[in-house]
């Protein structure tokens, strides 16, 4: 359905553009929960806003494309993207505090999105906020409350209520639980998922938090300083993560069960962009770092169903032979 | 509250209560932010507090700050000598000077509490100057270095500004700061919240080690469970603006007594677990309830209406926090000896 290829965007800073999405090839199918984690600054964030064409100056797409049910979205116009965005394709931002209209009620937030979609009856409008807000499990007496009547969970839920008001094909949520504390957030997760059953939309889910989509997501990419380190299947790559950078997220966490083990995170930061490292781009940090990683950037291979940027998995001849490469197609 | 004896006592609450007066003339209302709250923090000790957004745990912080006055209670500080005073008693600026030395804070955000336009080593100079006079400006440019030295930084990051540093170092050097003045206890509200969960650790590995080299005791208010246990000694659970239950965090977590620990454990996400059966999920997503806004409230247990296993006295009388097992319970049901089962 969502089928993106080679996208590449580049912030223009003086001299050197800041490429904050290298060469990023993924697909996401009909009703599947795709997950992409990083740390902050990896680029998660702008490669959603760039494939719901929402960047804004000096952000640019100058490479690549975002297949969106057979139309590439990168070359619509702006009017014909209106009439796919939340029609079709949806957003959910990170903070719903501020999201929201603070001086508007939610009800007239709705309304002004379906109006401006086509929904004219005001009995219409009124009778299908009511009903995206029972879908999220709030009362409709709140679509006369303002957001900041409204507890943080409920907020969260009210956005992704909106979202949902065309029924979309795909739903993209950046980091929509991230101001929720654990119970909050299970309870939106869960949500997010039974509402996913029941209508069958598709999402693109953006976190750093691995723990949360382990349990929620089909499929999982891992990003880095702007590339794909690694992708494939969830569960594959939480019971044998390839890439070193998976594993550390993987094991940053402190666990409430079993013995208590001391944990070393992910020492250093992730590099600046603008001053991209000839090698590979995790190298500095990396426990499994080899000389040659130094000098060479690793290609993105194919170990059956799931893509790696990692010099380990590198066949023994030094460079990846071409076959080896991975496909945008690929699983 | 029944301390080990090996543990000398730092701070004691003692019934720390705080109300917030909200609403116009018409709809005059009180907020019990912080109820009936007692606890203690002994000397070299990680004590995390931990609990929903809502539940009290920033407001128990800033009374312990001296941001806010308690509404009723006291807290109780012990200093070197033993000698305790509580915090109303501090009325010169000089006492008050040494207290919030001793007791220093680190925020939540490290991208709002440095000051953009100064380099990272203002914060720390200056709190020098004004809890250690007695250094002279060498004195005070070495000890800066030597506290960035202690939290990871070296003292080649003192001259950059807080735009050149990454959450981590920023939140690290909220850390050096509060080390400047000698603390004794460390009041660190959600220090890692905003940071990267591959760089939380560094952080939870830092605390640890201010508690077992520099034997300065911090209270860790969070919402992460799991990090709690990482790093902290003795878990105190709030809810609603009272302490539910508190106890070793190795205890408290092997076995909750108090149904909302029990749910908060249950919703702590583990990527290691196998995925939730369908029933699970079920389960959990009839759990919508939402902690209470508590305005002018009528005696009864707080948690009721999201409880399972509630009976009827918990709709008519507080429970009260007492001694069972090796922590303390604030529930009516484990309080008769009974096995609360109400979250798994």
């Amino acid at each position: 359905m969502l089928d993106v290829s080679s996208l590449t965007v580049e912030y223009a800073t003086g001299k050197n553009p800041v490429r904050a999405v290298d060469d990023v090839s993924f697909h996401v199918d009909a009703g599947q929960f795709v997950g992409i984690v990083g740390e902050s600054g990896c680029g998660k964030s702008t490669l959603l806003f760039a494939v719901a064409q929402l960047l804004s100056a000096p952000a640019a797409i100058t490479a690549g494309s975002v297949e969106f049910r057979g139309q590439d979205l990168v070359a619509l116009s702006g009017r014909r993207l209106n009439a796919i965005r939340w029609q079709n394709l949806s957003v959910v931002m990170q903070s719903a505090m501020n999201a929201l209209n603070p001086v508007m009620s939610v009800g007239a937030q709705f309304a002004d999105a379906l109006r401006a979609h086509g929904m004219s009856s005001r009995k219409a409008v009124a009778a299908r906020s009511a009903e995206v807000l029972r879908l999220v499990g709030i009362d409709p007496v709140h679509l006369k409350s303002y957001p900041h009547q409204l507890s943080g969970g409920m907020r969260q839920r009210a956005m992704i209520a909106m979202a949902l008001l065309f029924t979309p094909d795909l739903v993209i949520m950046d980091e929509p639980t991230s101001a929720l504390d654990v119970v909050a957030q299970r309870s939106l997760m869960t949500q997010i998922k039974e509402l996913q059953r029941e209508i069958g939309f598709a999402v693109i889910f953006v976190t750093h938090d691995m723990s949360l989509v382990s349990h929620y997501s089909d499929r999982l990419l891992v990003m880095y300083a702007g590339q794909l380190a690694e992708a494939g299947p969830t569960r594959r790559i939480f019971d044998n993560p390839l890439h070193p950078y998976s594993r550390g997220l993987l094991e940053a966490f402190p666990s409430i069960k079993g013995p208590k083990v001391p944990l070393q995170g992910i020492p250093g930061a992730p590099p600046d962009l603008s001053i991209i490292p000839n090698g590979c781009r995790f190298a500095p940090r990396c426990p499994a770092k080899m000389p040659q990683c130094e000098t060479t950037p690793p290609a993105l291979l194919d170990r059956e169903g799931v893509r790696v940027r990692c010099l380990l998995y590198a066949p023994a001849s030094g460079n990846a032979a071409p076959g080896e490469q991975a496909k945008e197609t690929a699983q | 509250m029944t301390e080990p004896p090996s543990v000398t006592e730092l701070l004691r609450a003692d019934r720390l209560t705080r109300h917030f007066k909200i609403g116009g003339a018409l709809s005059q209302g009180t907020l019990h932010a912080v109820d009936d709250v007692s606890f203690s923090i002994g000397e070299r000790e990680i004590v995390a507090l931990a609990g929903e957004s809502g539940s009290g745990k920033s407001t128990v912080a800033r009374l312990l700050a001296r941001v806010y006055r308690p509404s009723s209670g006291t807290v109780t500080y012990f200093d070197e000598t033993g000698n305790g005073r509580t915090l109303s008693s501090l009325r010169s600026r000089r006492a008050g000077l040494r207290y919030s030395g001793q007791v220093p804070m680190v925020f939540q955000d490290p991208f709002s509490s440095l000051n953009p336009v100064f380099r990272v080593s203002h914060g720390v100079l200056r709190a020098l100057k004004l809890h250690r006079p007695d250094l002279s400006a060498g004195e005070r440019r070495a000890e800066a270095a030597r506290v960035f030295d202690v939290v990871g930084l070296g003292a080649a990051m003192l001259d950059r500004y807080p735009h050149e540093l990454s959450g981590g170092q920023r939140q690290r050097v909220g850390f050096a700061q509060a080390l400047a003045t000698k603390p004794r206890l460390i009041l660190a509200d959600e220090p890692v919240s905003m940071l990267d969960t591959s760089i939380r650790i560094g952080l939870l590995n830092l605390m640890a080690k201010l508690r077992d080299e520099e034997g300065v005791s911090i209270l860790y208010i969070t919402h992460d469970i799991a990090s709690a246990r990482y790093v902290a000694d003795r878990l105190i659970v709030m809810y609603a603006g009272q302490v539910a239950e508190s106890g070793p965090i190795e205890d408290v977590l092997a076995a909750p007594r108090h149904p909302y620990t029990q749910l908060l454990l249950s919703a702590v996400p583990d990527p290691k677990a196998p995925p939730p059966s369908t029933e699970a999920v079920a389960a959990a997503s009839g759990e919508r309830g939402e902690p209470p806004k508590v305005i002018d409230p009528k005696p009864g247990c707080r948690f009721m209406p999201r409880c399972p296993v509630s009976v009827e006295l918990c709709g008519q009388v507080t429970p009260e926090l007492k001694p069972l097992g090796a922590g303390e319970v604030a529930c009516h049901v484990a309080q008769t000896g009974a096995e609360v089962k109400a979250f798994t």
